[in-house]
């Protein structure tokens, strides 16, 4: 763990931006290990250069966003699954 | 139709200072007025974004501090090598124009629906969603029962004193001054650790008499609508020590909700 | 157009223009940015090794520190816009590691404790201008700031100066690292200005 490290509430904004829905109540499973958490309690590393986002049990990377000459790349390949929860419709 | 309706309220908004207060020596609440703003939930943010005169912008989240139907107001803590907090906290007075976009976050959030009883758990500035926590319980005569467990460096850096000193019935509040204490203190003066946890936590399985535990369950994924909630907010490493102590009590995973500011508290 | 937020500006530190790259400022503070956790690597496990040559070399904690090491001053510039002046540094040259192999490789992707990479040419961390640095300020290099060790080549963007290093891969071609595969410039030359593929 580092004492540095955020969570995925610090990312709420992105997450919409990109997803177009709230998606720290979203479930993701890591493709590494297999742990399941909200997106909210995962780790977030914000070095300037982009966002990291890493699995909580082995520090997999899960996800990353590097915004660039007014385009977002997400890169979502650490992810086995990404669930949001149902909207309310 | 839900994504475009998400995506509207993200967009960026000027608001306008009405007002400043300073609450501790290092922490000020700031009161906005947003001409479209669409309400929010107990325990959301906002995100703030400032432009200078030479166009180099900066954004950062702040938790609300205000309950729903409130006007927007944020509570931002200074940090000496930061960029926008001392600006926040210092130059920053009413008339002022930033932006923010928001309300945001579906997780750290509590509903009268989502019963209880609240455990509230506060490393420093991360006291200030739990306020909102509990304005809202408050503003709408909730009957859940709350216990704040509030840790501050001193007395002086304990945001909103005068509120949580006169806190109505149902309401608990437990300070831990980890630097110092004033005279004649006997409350706690050491950090959040699994003894202090036992003695204040609410007990982890759900009273036989129950609280109100209305139609929904947090997360809306099914956990046990029973037993308390508790909600961590601070640096990380507070909340890391808090949660896995909460979590080493009994309390399902499931129903502590987290928070990190990161490692200078936000 | 975002409104102005008046009195609202960057903090920075006065410096003399031929010091600052372009679209750099000048900062009196040391930021910690990572991508990941602070590893925390023993250093009776610790190693540094150059694979892809015409033979593996590794050096142990007691090897490397046995190696001559240099003390120097020097400027970084991140690509998040901040530079820092005068940064006193101690470290072994590349020189000196690198001149332990044969090889003929061009390329090289340095590697890191916790997964990072980044790639740069063999000859930009030859003639003095890269150092495996186990020193900041006079001091062993604290684990937020890369240490044990990490590499230091301060005439590029300093996410190619990977903290916790532990080695490079020679290589024959040029493989993009971490960053360099999301978009950020393969060189980085913070004085041509070199921070996206592209520019």
């Amino acid at each position: 763990m580092s004492d540095a490290a955020l969570d995925g509430n610090a990312i709420g904004g992105l997450l919409i931006e990109v997803f177009g829905a709230e998606m720290t109540t979203a479930t993701g499973t890591c493709a590494g290990c297999g742990a399941v958490s909200p997106v909210a309690e995962l780790a977030v590393y914000r070095p300037g250069l982009g966002t990291v986002v890493r699995c909580r049990s082995c520090d997999a990377v899960l996800m990353v966003f590097v915004e660039m000459r007014g385009i977002t790349c997400v890169d979502l390949a650490g992810l086995a699954g990404l669930v949001p929860l149902p909207s309310p419709g | 139709m839900a994504g475009t309706a998400l995506r509207g309220r993200l967009t960026w908004q000027s608001a306008t200072v009405t007002a400043v207060m300073d609450e501790t020596p290092s922490t000020r609440t700031i009161s906005l007025s947003v001409p479209d703003w669409p309400g929010h939930r107990a325990g959301q943010h906002v995100d703030i974004r400032l432009t200078a005169e030479d166009g180099y912008q900066a954004e950062r989240a702040y938790s609300i501090a205000s309950a729903p139907g409130e006007d927007l107001a944020l509570t931002v803590e200074r940090l000496d090598d930061g960029e926008v907090s001392p600006y926040l906290t210092g130059e920053l007075r009413a008339g002022d124009i930033l932006e923010v976009r928001g309300p945001i976050g579906g997780y750290f959030v509590w509903e009268t629906g989502f019963g209880g009883p609240l455990l509230l758990l506060a490393g420093g500035s991360g006291v200030v969603p739990l306020r909102s926590i509990l304005r809202h319980r408050a503003l709408s005569g909730s009957p859940v029962q709350a216990r704040l467990l509030y840790s501050s460096r001193s007395w002086a850096d304990v945001i909103y004193r005068a509120e949580l000193g006169g806190l109505a019935e149902g309401v608990s509040v437990v300070y831990t001054l980890t630097g110092s204490q004033p005279p004649g203190w006997t409350g706690y003066a050491r950090r959040v650790d699994a003894p202090m946890l036992a003695e204040v936590a609410w007990p982890a399985a759900p009273s036989p008499s129950g609280s109100p535990s209305g139609s929904g369950s947090p997360s809306g994924s099914g956990s046990p609508a029973g037993g308390p909630l508790a909600y961590v907010c601070g640096p990380t490493s507070f909340v890391e020590s808090v949660a896995a102590g909460l979590v080493g009590l009994g309390y399902p995973a499931e129903r502590v909700k987290t928070e990190r500011f990161g490692a200078t508290g936000g | 157009m975002s409104p102005i937020s008046r009195g609202f500006h960057r903090k920075r530190i006065q410096a003399p223009a031929d010091r600052v790259p372009p679209g750099q400022y000048v900062t009196g503070d040391f930021p910690v940015l990572s991508a990941g956790p602070t590893p925390h690597t023993a250093l009776e496990r610790w190693s540094f090794s150059i694979t892809g040559g015409r033979e593996t070399r590794s050096w142990t904690w007691e090897e490397f520190r046995a190696l001559p090491a240099e003390t120097l001053t020097t400027d970084i510039h991140c690509v998040t816009r901040w530079s820092k002046l005068d940064t006193r540094w101690e470290g072994v040259s590349l020189d000196v590691l690198l001149g332990a192999v044969s090889y003929d490789a061009r390329y090289a992707l340095a590697f890191s404790d916790g997964g990072y990479t980044t790639n740069l040419p063999v000859g930009d961390l030859l003639g003095g201008r890269a150092w495996v640095a186990f020193g900041y300020g006079g001091a062993p290099l604290g684990a937020e700031h890369g240490g044990p060790a990490r590499l230091l080549v301060p005439h590029l963007y300093f996410w190619k100066s990977a903290k916790w290093v532990r080695g490079l891969r020679l290589r024959a071609t040029d493989e993009p690292g971490f960053w360099e595969n999301y978009g950020y410039h393969s060189y980085g030359d913070p004085w041509r200005e070199q921070r996206y593929a592209g520019d």
